[in-house]
């Protein structure tokens, strides 16, 4: 770990061109929904989706922060956003610290390929070096509880055995700034157990937590500090308790 | 200056690619990897089904064309071997972002992975498809000179202007995804136009001056088939494959930088 890490974002903008909606009719020009952002169709007829809207955000070492909005606030976007994804259409980001992200733990699961070849796949992907992740595989396999079964194809693996595994090395890492998206929980009542506490372990490690939620319960347990996103602009930043007791009342 | 700002983007992303080595090695292994994962002789697959083809193929032109098969067999296998290489290199490039978008839109890695990955996996399932040559070789007792060496420096080349156009593609077959089915037709002709079939002394008279030396592919097929066979490539060969490799990357990087931070948009 060689800096503390810190998240910057002045003034950012995402517009999404939407390309397969040129066919929209004319008199939707102007959209505002109820829920999602703001839609509006530029001049060369593409509609373009404004998703998020000149955010200023400062996350420093030590906070943890939750997300909340409706959905299509733009809670995911900010996520990508600040996972180092989307890069802004306008406006400044300057991201420190190894990030990752447990947006979908699913992500790159081959089902042909055994336990152990997704363990070292998953790893990979998640911008471990191969001598890293060798470390760890023990681990991983003794956590996930999975035993034999790690040698067999992941496709005889029954869903909850899936996601075991999944859960299992996507917590395997610890880095500086972690991003999820909902409370990861998974399998039955022995493997939930162990996973709460192997999840509190990670964000305790880490330097910032980002967490995009919808129970209140579990925001004000986890963060320190709430934002409030409502059609891609904040409508609220403060206080955990302040800004859910306003957001959730 | 933007350009130099593109090349930056460019350049940046690139160079982590290959500092994460790791990445695309993984993944373009695992993907041959799953596809024969529960076949009995697995990627030997792919080298039986190129035999077949080269087989038929050089039995048909050949009588075609009048051909003695000593010298048209080899021409032709090593044809479609690179050819092979070639096409499913530019036709899985095309989707290289696209087939990637569930980890672009996951993780930040560099895009550059995406292309090394498809070019990894057909280097893979190339050196499964190489092996039929020293097979025909031994066939027709055709000896091989030392001249067969160029074809390392000629393979090299061949690559590196087989991946900016992957590169290229790529970029523009994620946001116009009229592209790929373009792209894969047009490669289709290209087989008919450019010399795999057939060459300069199988039609003489008729093979028409432009498909040969206006045509790139002749070209960068000639660098790597031409040593292989025993000939020299022409310094034409040389300087067309050269020009084309740097003129290609300069616009590649360009593209490639300029829209890099757009492509997660597009998926």
């Amino acid at each position: 770990m060689s800096n503390t890490a810190s998240i910057e974002l002045d003034n950012v903008f995402i517009n999404f061109p939407v390309f397969n909606a040129i066919n929209m009719s004319l008199k939707n020009r102007f959209l505002t929904a109820a829920s999602g952002g703001i839609l509006n169709r530029q001049k060369d007829g593409f509609v373009v989706v404004s998703s998020l809207q000149n955010i200023t955000l400062h996350i420093a070492q030590g906070e943890r922060v939750g997300l909340v909005g409706h959905n299509g606030a733009g809670k995911t976007t900010l996520l990508r956003v600040l996972s180092g994804i989307y890069h802004p259409t306008m406006g400044e980001i300057r991201i420190k610290g190894t990030t990752t992200s447990l947006i979908n733990i699913s992500l790159g699961i081959d089902p042909e390929a055994t336990g152990r070849e997704n363990i070292r796949l998953r790893a990979v992907m998640m911008g471990q070096k191969p001598s890293e992740s060798k470390k760890k595989v023990d681990d991983i396999i003794e956590f996930s509880g999975l035993g034999d079964f790690i040698d067999m194809p992941v496709r005889t693996y029954s869903a909850g055995m899936q996601l075991r595994l999944a859960f299992a090395v996507s917590t395997s890492i610890r880095p500086q700034i972690l991003i999820m998206d909902e409370w990861l929980s998974t399998g039955d009542k022995e493997f939930k157990e162990r996973a709460e506490l192997r999840l509190k372990e990670v964000v305790r490690a880490t330097e910032i937590l980002v967490l995009a939620s919808h129970s209140k319960e579990l925001l004000l347990k986890t963060c320190n500090r709430i934002i409030w996103l409502e059609r891609g602009e904040i409508k609220m930043d403060g206080e955990a308790e302040a800004v859910a007791n306003a957001y959730f009342k | 200056m933007r350009v130099l700002n593109f090349i930056k983007v460019a350049g940046y992303d690139i160079l982590s690619a290959f500092n994460n080595y790791h990445l695309f090695l993984t993944l373009g292994w695992q993907d041959v990897a799953t596809k024969y994962r529960r076949s009995r002789i697995g990627a030997f697959w792919i080298t039986i089904g190129m035999s077949v083809s080269i087989t038929t193929m050089g039995v048909v032109f050949g009588q075609l064309f009048e051909q003695p098969m000593a010298e048209f067999l080899p021409f032709v296998s090593i044809g479609s071997i690179f050819w092979g290489f070639f096409s499913s290199n530019i036709g899985d490039g095309c989707n290289g972002f696209i087939a990637a978008s569930g980890i672009i839109l996951q993780v930040r890695m560099p895009l550059f992975v995406h292309v090394m990955r498809v070019l990894w996996r057909n280097l893979i399932i190339l050196g499964h498809n190489i092996m039929i040559v020293p097979i025909v070789f031994l066939f027709f007792s055709k000896p091989v000179s030392l001249v067969a060496l160029l074809a390392i420096p000629g393979f090299i080349l061949f690559v590196i202007n087989l991946s900016w156009m992957m590169l290229v593609l790529s970029v523009v077959c994620a946001r116009y995804r009229d592209f790929p089915p373009i792209v894969i037709n047009a490669v289709g002709i290209l087989f008919f136009l450019t010399p795999i079939m057939w060459n300069e002394t199988t039609i003489p008279d008729r093979a028409n001056f432009l498909m040969l030396n206006y045509n790139p592919f002749y070209h960068l097929i000639s660098i790597v088939r031409a040593p292989l066979l025993g000939f020299t490539p022409t310094v034409a060969n040389w300087v067309y494959a050269c020009v084309m490799g740097l003129v290609g990357w300069s616009i590649a990087l360009i593209i490639f930088g300029r829209y890099r931070n757009r492509i997660p948009y597009w998926l």
